[in-house]
């Protein structure tokens, strides 16, 4: 179990390690769900490289497509990211009202530094 | 490895900053949730020094975590472990806080890392540790 977990692991990290995809990875977040046509416009590279990044994030789990007739779109599939979106939340929710409170204890401090200074 | 990053611009000098993220007096201020008492807060603020921070929620349970200091250079860095000691989750992780003197005052840099386990380290490769960084780096930037 826990090694066939660490091959999927590999598996989406080395899709992330190109910037292209990850450049196709932000569009369809910031997006949702586009067609192919469309992820490939913006990208210099010709449709063939564009399809095998694509059948890189497709195998990693990172995205799912859909057909319509004769369009392709392609959607975002977070769930190989989860658990590390989740680790980022709870630590997001625990230390951001935390350093909030460092912040006014220590601007307090200072004018009471300078109040002494005066 | 995830990795959360918050920026800060706090209205007072990196001295001050740095004192109250070490010393037990500033940690008791807030380490706490936000109604709820600090317990206990131990800081031995030197390079090997060990910390312990325990606090109560309003719903009675009770966290404690420990570490240790990595690297203390007063003003400008702090680096530390991180382990809860209560929590099912007990690996530990690395905090990092770099302070710069801007006209403000101090931009406070916060990161908590997730560390691969020993095992994952064997296994991994370098390269996607690094994406996984800037993906974390990416998705942590956005609020702070």
């Amino acid at each position: 179990m826990v090694n066939y977990q660490s091959a999927n692991l590999d598996r989406t990290f080395a899709a992330l390690t190109d910037a292209t995809r990850r450049a196709i990875l932000a569009r369809l977040e910031a997006e949702g769900p586009i067609t192919v046509g469309d992820i490939a416009r913006p990208l210099t590279i010709k449709l063939p490289a564009v399809l095998k990044h694509l059948g890189v994030l497709e195998s990693a789990g990172l995205i799912a497509r859909s057909k319509a007739g004769r369009t392709v779109t392609i959607c975002i599939e977070p769930a190989p990211m989860k658990p590390a979106l989740a680790w980022l939340r709870k630590y997001e929710h625990f230390w951001a009202p935390r350093l909030d409170r460092l912040a006014r204890f220590a601007e307090a401090q200072e004018r009471a530094a300078r109040r002494k200074s005066k | 490895m995830s990795s959360l990053t918050i920026v800060k611009t706090i209205a007072a000098r990196p001295e001050i900053v740095f004192d109250a993220l070490i010393e037990p007096e500033g940690l008791r201020k807030w380490i706490g949730p936000d109604d709820g008492p600090v317990l206990i807060a131990e800081s031995d603020g030197r390079v090997g020094g060990k910390f312990r921070l325990r606090f109560k929620m309003l719903d009675g349970s009770e966290h404690e975590a420990r570490g240790e200091y990595l690297e203390v250079e007063r003003p400008s860095k702090l680096a530390m472990t991180w382990q809860w000691q209560n929590h099912d989750d007990r690996t530990v992780s690395r905090i990092e806080v770099t302070l710069r003197g801007v006209a403000q005052g101090t931009e406070l840099t916060f990161t908590h890392s997730q560390l691969p386990s020993d095992e994952e380290r064997d296994e991994h490769r370098e390269g996607w540790n690094g994406a996984l960084e800037k993906l974390g780096r990416t998705l942590g930037g956005r609020k702070g």
